[in-house]
């Protein structure tokens, strides 16, 4: 075989594979991208526009976003309302859920209380329970306690939804501080709090973030359980708001895909921020094998 | 006793009062409110439930394994060392980053027999009327899991990702000097020490799946006429007609169903 038969075989095998990643990776990206695609075209597009079947824009506005911030629809008349809601109830769920969880965690890690193991049983028990099998008892539950349609009940849930996988995590990560430091503490006399405030909350937080973040995120994108615990327009979530959309026959879809895209943005900028300690916390805490 | 362990039971209380009042609670308040052999006859009688659980099984069936193998051959080709996969790879998170319910609505639409984009498409290419997708059941559950799929396909992916690429290389180059062919390099060593993870992810992919609410929901509504509802939205769909009876005996039924996977994850994990 000569040195240009060898090259053009070689050439036609390296062509060959990228060929076939190609034929992989071209439908995969119009695949990923077709849904979100959709949603933005709808977005810019005027309802004429947007319901004649275009692939792109023909005249691109910026009109449904000026009709949604200005709340110029009547579906829309509680927009900034709502997204208050939704911005209030995932900050409330965070820190609740940061409070709650690190307690647990510290105590189980550091204190090594008695019956923490089954503690933290309990919690990944809960964790493995589809929470749309949680629903309707916390909803039923939720009334008895008297807490429905009070934006807490929301919080609650979600905070109960969102604990079991935080105590999970911060348990590993706070596994992992060198046992030294708590040596330390007790040879200088620190109580157990001097030793949470001074030391352990310094050194976790990485892992608090993450977590924070993920029971933020959870709050922010639940639909079935605040469609299911909040009912006045005022009190509702964007989510459950952009459900309510489709129950008239003449939705004015570009609207909610307007709308939809304004909810959707945050978590995406968040989760690609933190895509490290997403990825990695996932990776670690759900499919540990 | 030591001032550590009271401040330890002081510190796990609060956690401890969430799992009784919004988790022990609640669940013996639904085994109470379905003690009632009575629900279980009117359950089994009511031919959506029958339908739910057929449904759920093929829901369960097709997402899974399209989902896991899909996933499972992606994470091969997501490691090819180019430039534009790893651009790729960046926009493939997307689906998972964004909350569900915009991505499921712009789904709905698409899929509009008059309006939607892709029947107008075909009007355009064939002019002839596309079919009403989501007003055959079969389509319309169909759909559902591949909605359920676009979603949750980034997650598995990234992970069996991660699986791969704690594999030895070496294992790959002596094998190519022996001149194995790809599908032996994969059934050789891809796969045996992918299988560990592998039956993990089926596992937890099974329980996540059968708790998808909103990709059944807001696709389909669970029509037409109640005939694509899974166990996740029969329980809501109970309690709007009022019986919260059955709503709970829907998810008592559904636990037998869950448990042994719990059981199976737990292990896993206490290991």
């Amino acid at each position: 075989m000569t040195t240009t038969t060898m090259n053009r075989t070689n050439f036609m095998r390296a062509a060959s594979k990228e060929a076939k990643l190609l034929l992989v990776g071209v439908p995969l990206l119009i695949w990923t991208l077709l849904p979100i695609y959709h949603l933005c075209l709808f977005a810019f597009s005027d309802k004429q526009s947007a319901f004649s079947g275009n692939l792109w824009p023909a005249n691109p506005t910026l009109r449904n976003f000026e009709i949604v911030f200005g709340q110029k629809h009547y579906f829309l008349s509680h927009f900034w309302q709502q997204l208050w809601n939704s911005v209030f109830i995932a900050g409330m769920t965070g820190l609740l859920t940061l409070v709650v969880a690190t307690f647990a965690a510290f105590a189980i890690s550091r204190l090594k209380v008695r019956g923490g193991r089954t503690v933290l049983n309990m919690a990944l028990f809960t964790y493995f329970i589809p929470a749309a099998f949680l629903a309707v008892p916390m909803y039923r539950t939720m009334g008895l306690y008297g807490l429905l349609n009070s934006q807490w009940s929301l919080i609650l849930a979600m905070m109960t939804i969102a604990s079991p996988y935080a105590i999970w995590v911060l348990k590993q990560a706070s596994d992992k501080l060198p046992v030294e430091l708590d040596e330390a503490a007790i040879m200088d006399g620190a109580t157990a709090m001097q030793l949470f405030r001074l030391v352990y909350l310094p050194l976790m937080v990485p892992s608090l973030v993450a977590v924070g973040t993920y029971a933020i995120l959870l709050a922010w994108n639940e639909y079935l359980y605040a469609f299911l615990l909040l009912s006045k327009d005022t009190s509702l979530t964007l989510p459950v708001a952009l459900g309510n959309f489709m129950a008239a026959d003449d939705s004015p879809w570009e609207l909610l895909m307007t709308t939809g895209l304004i909810y959707a943005l945050p978590p995406a900028a968040v989760y690609y921020v933190f895509r490290r300690y997403m990825v990695s916390g996932l990776t670690a805490g759900a499919v540990k094998s | 006793m030591t001032s550590w362990q009271i401040w330890g039971m002081i510190l796990v209380v609060p956690y401890l009062l969430v799992f009784a009042l919004f988790v022990v609670y609640p669940v013996f308040y639904a085994f109470w409110l379905a003690h009632e052999p009575q629900s279980y006859v009117k359950l089994a009688n009511d031919p959506i439930f029958v339908r739910s659980v057929v449904n759920t099984l093929v829901f369960l069936f097709v997402a899974i394994n399209l989902k896991m193998a899909v996933a499972l051959g992606l994470s091969g080709f997501f490691l090819n060392d180019r430039w534009w996969i790893k651009i790729l790879a960046v926009i493939f998170i997307l689906p998972w980053a964004v909350p569900s319910i915009p991505t499921i609505l712009s789904v709905r639409f698409m899929l509009n027999p008059e309006w939607g984009l892709i029947n107008q498409t075909i009007f355009r290419l064939t002019y002839e009327d596309g079919p009403n997708w989501l007003n055959n059941p079969t389509l319309g559950l169909f759909f559902a899991a591949l909605v359920h799929i676009w979603k949750s396909l980034p997650f598995w992916t990234l992970i069996l990702v991660s699986g791969r690429l704690a594999i030895s290389a070496d294992l790959y180059e002596a094998a190519s000097v022996d001149g194995a062919t790809t599908l032996q390099k994969f059934r050789f060593i891809t796969w045996p020490s992918m299988q560990q993870l592998f039956m993990t992810c089926l596992i937890l992919s099974t329980i996540w799946s059968l708790g998808d609410f909103n990709s059944v929901y807001l696709l389909t509504g669970g029509g037409p006429a109640d005939l694509t509802h899974v166990l996740a939205t029969l329980g809501i769909r109970y309690l709007r007609l009022a019986e919260v009876d059955l709503s709970m005996a829907t998810i008592v039924f559904a636990l037998p169903l869950i448990l042994p996977l719990v059981y199976f994850m737990m292990k896993r994990l206490s290991k």
